[in-house]
């Protein structure tokens, strides 16, 4: 008999001793920087499964067209916003430079999209209906008026026509920029991804928070420094909301946190918050220095671009083994009490 | 004719209850068949009667002429899995059902014979009746009994290898679900998959633009992309079939009914029926899947009598659609964008000239 809660209880193992029967693995890791001691302890827990194969199926999404689509759409749909703020506050260089950022990021976010269909020429026929149960439907319907707004008003700003058809403009892709760079944390988490999912609710704020520091970052790189004050804020605010939101993401989820710290998207994740963490302190030292806002608005968006990578890696992880589906599952039916049907003998 | 919606349940207004998970007593007529429909049809595959002799893949494949695939689902390649007599592997783009095979041993506690002095066991029980002249056939039926252990050593017809290890052979024929709350159909973008007036889920393949949502969406692992092609395939149970009248093809070839096809009521009644035989018959590991409504998909259209626990035979045990938690994402995505304009408004307003 096993006395694991994963392991089915009439002592049936496969004969040959193959991958069926495994363990979870223990591991130690330490939570944060704050809390130096403080261990969190993933149970090493005996789980079965088929072969050891895995449940789910690997998305395929691919790399890198997704993770550039989503930090593409977030420094877009952030710079709009800022750049229409601004334009109401009178920034006219601000202004132009978040507008021409939203309305590239808007473009080449679409190259992405439609690049990662299977069936690139069919990309149309995500409008022939709208479903809300469906994220990918809704990011098409922000997306396509986004891009539409964001590009024609980068148009007029570098033709100089039509300044009040520009302000308009401006301020529609403002109004669909924000959900551009948080729906696309939906788009990950309603998926049977185990990881993603399990941050169901924490993803937007990261995302929403990394397309801040991203799109301030940008901002403040090609603005001249006494200009740029509003996009230095944006940016610090954004990483450390991207920071803090992550941090949950990495340590609330207990087994499925683990891919966010292990192998390669582990090592994307801690690169995205030394990036990340070094471009806001550096703003906050030398975003007044011309090379000092180049070097840290660089470094901010490098960390939302490592910090996309990481997030959408960590979830492909999730998907290869077994484990992150079973025992998750496995603890979820234990809770509710009702899951172990009996299974002695025969 | 009324519009056949693509979309989930959810947001339809017909069944403000459950309309993104929990049971539904119609899912057609959720779906937006009215009027007149034929009775929901599904699959209950019976482990406990399956041979695992893939006539199912093999009717399936022909049937749909599906392209070959190992087990990765490498297409057009063929190849040995190296794990089992299962070289199928999984469901997959080019494999609508996909027979399960796991070889299992347990250490059983029988009370076997002991070939001790006779009478040992016996001290009790007055006088031995040993004599002196027994010992040459003591020892011919110790020789005996030994070579007949001996040669059950390794046969698994007898059901016990040695003295203490018991081996049992599970087989499954798995196939897409077809989910009350479907995850594949709540998340296509583009209308391809959609509710037949049966109650089963199928892609249209004229319409699939292959963005791969419904891949990662199926709690199952079921819905797969060809690579080659592009679009996503999977089990439509076959749906040509059923507007003209006939069986799927799996239900058809299968010799043991270990698959069977029919009204999903008397299906479930049915199943019911067989768990309680099999209970009777002593065999408590007989469990079925996929039967309860209240489950994370809302019932599955094809359910399941398992002889052990789901993920040995490779299916999650407590699957739950994912849109099951989408207004609470939809809420925080909402919120997060509100964030960001209050902190791009905040940092625009807050910055000196």
């Amino acid at each position: 008999m096993t006395g694991g809660i994963t392991s089915p209880e009439a002592g049936w193992r496969q004969a040959d001793g193959g991958p069926s029967v495994q363990r979870t693995g223990k591991r130690r890791r330490r939570r944060g920087r704050g809390g130096r001691g403080e261990v969190a302890m993933v149970d090493d827990v005996e789980f079965t499964s088929y072969y050891g194969r895995q449940i789910v199926k690997t998305p395929v999404w691919k790399s890198p067209d997704v993770p550039l689509y989503l930090f593409l759409g977030g420094a877009a749909g952030s710079s709009s916003i800022l750049a229409a703020v601004a334009d109401l506050t009178d920034r006219p260089t601000l202004t132009r430079v978040g507008r021409l950022t939203a309305g590239g990021g808007a473009i080449l976010s679409v190259v992405a999209l439609v690049h990662d269909l299977g069936r690139p020429e069919r990309f149309l026929h995500m409008l022939r209906v709208f479903k809300p149960t469906s994220p990918l439907s809704v990011g098409t319907y922000i997306l396509s008026p986004f891009g539409a707004a964001a590009g024609a008003t980068a148009a007029v700003e570098l033709l100089g026509w039509f300044p009040r058809l520009k302000r308009f403009g401006g301020v529609v892709a403002a109004i669909f920029g924000g959900p551009l760079a948080t729906y696309t944390g939906v788009l990950l988490a309603n998926t049977a991804v185990p990881s993603w999912h399990a941050a169901h609710t924490q993803l937007p704020y990261v995302f929403g928070g990394s397309a801040m520091a991203a799109g301030g970052g940008i901002s403040m790189a090609f603005t001249p420094v006494d200009e740029a004050g509003p996009a230095r804020k944006m940016a610090v605010a954004g990483a450390a909301i991207e920071l803090a939101a992550m941090h949950e993401v990495e340590n609330d989820h207990g087994l499925l946190s683990e891919p966010f710290h292990e192998g390669r998207p582990g090592a994307f994740m801690r690169a995205a918050k030394a990036c990340t963490a070094a471009g806001a302190g550096l703003t906050v030292l030398a975003g007044r220095n011309r090379w000092g806002a180049v070097a840290s608005g660089t470094l901010l968006a490098a960390g939302s671009l490592l910090t996309r990578f990481g997030v959408f890696e960590a979830g492909i992880a999730s998907t290869k083994d077994p484990k992150y589906v079973v025992v998750p599952q496995r603890e979820r039916l234990a809770a509710r009490g009702n899951g172990h049907v009996s299974t002695v003998t025969r | 004719m009324t519009t056949i919606s693509s979309a989930s349940a959810a947001f339809t207004g017909r069944d403000p209850g459950n309309r993104l998970y929990g049971p539904v007593p119609d899912v057609s007529e959720q779906a937006g068949y009215v009027e007149e429909h034929p009775k929901r049809v599904g699959f209950f595959t019976d482990t406990s009667v399956c041979i695992g002799c893939k006539a199912c893949e093999v009717a399936c494949k022909e049937w749909n002429t599906l392209p070959m695939d190992d087990s990765h689902g490498k297409r057009d390649a063929i190849g040995l899995s190296g794990m089992s007599y299962d070289n199928t592997g999984m469901l997959g783009a080019n494999s609508w059902r996909h027979v399960a095979f796991i070889e299992q041993s347990r250490a059983v506690d029988l009370p076997m014979p002991t070939f001790g002095r006779p009478g040992n066991d016996r001290q009790d029980s007055g006088p031995s009746p040993a004599v002196a002249g027994d010992d040459v056939s003591l020892a011919n039926a110790q020789q005996s009994v030994l070579n007949a252990e001996a040669l059950s050593e390794f046969d698994p017809q007898t059901g016990q290898t040695g003295a203490d290890k018991q081996i049992r052979w599970l087989m499954s024929s798995d196939v897409c679900k077809h989910c009350t709350h479907a995850g594949c159909l709540d998340v296509c973008p583009t209308g391809a998959l959609f509710r037949t007036e049966f109650g089963t889920v199928v892609v249209q393949s004229d319409i699939c633009n292959g963005c791969g949502y419904c891949v990662a969406a199926c709690p199952y692992g079921v819905i797969d992309q060809r690579k080659d092609d592009g679009r996503v395939f999977k089990c439509t149970m076959c749906y040509d079939r059923l507007t003209d009248g006939l069986m799927p093809a799996c239900a058809t070839a299968c010799p043991t009914q270990s698959i069977q096809f029919g009204d999903l009521d008397e299906l479930q009644a049915l199943a019911d029926a067989r768990l309680a035989t099999l209970q009777e018959q002593g065999v408590e590991t007989a469990r079925l899947y996929g039967r309860d409504e209240d489950d994370g998909v809302g019932g599955a259209g094809a359910f399941f009598l398992l002889l052990d626990e789901p993920e040995v035979y490779g299916l999650p045990p407590d699957p739950i659609v994912t849109t099951r938690d989408l207004p609470a994402m939809w809420k925080a995505a909402g919120k997060a964008a509100l964030m960001m304009i209050g902190v791009a408004a905040t940092a625009v307003l807050g910055s000196r000239r």
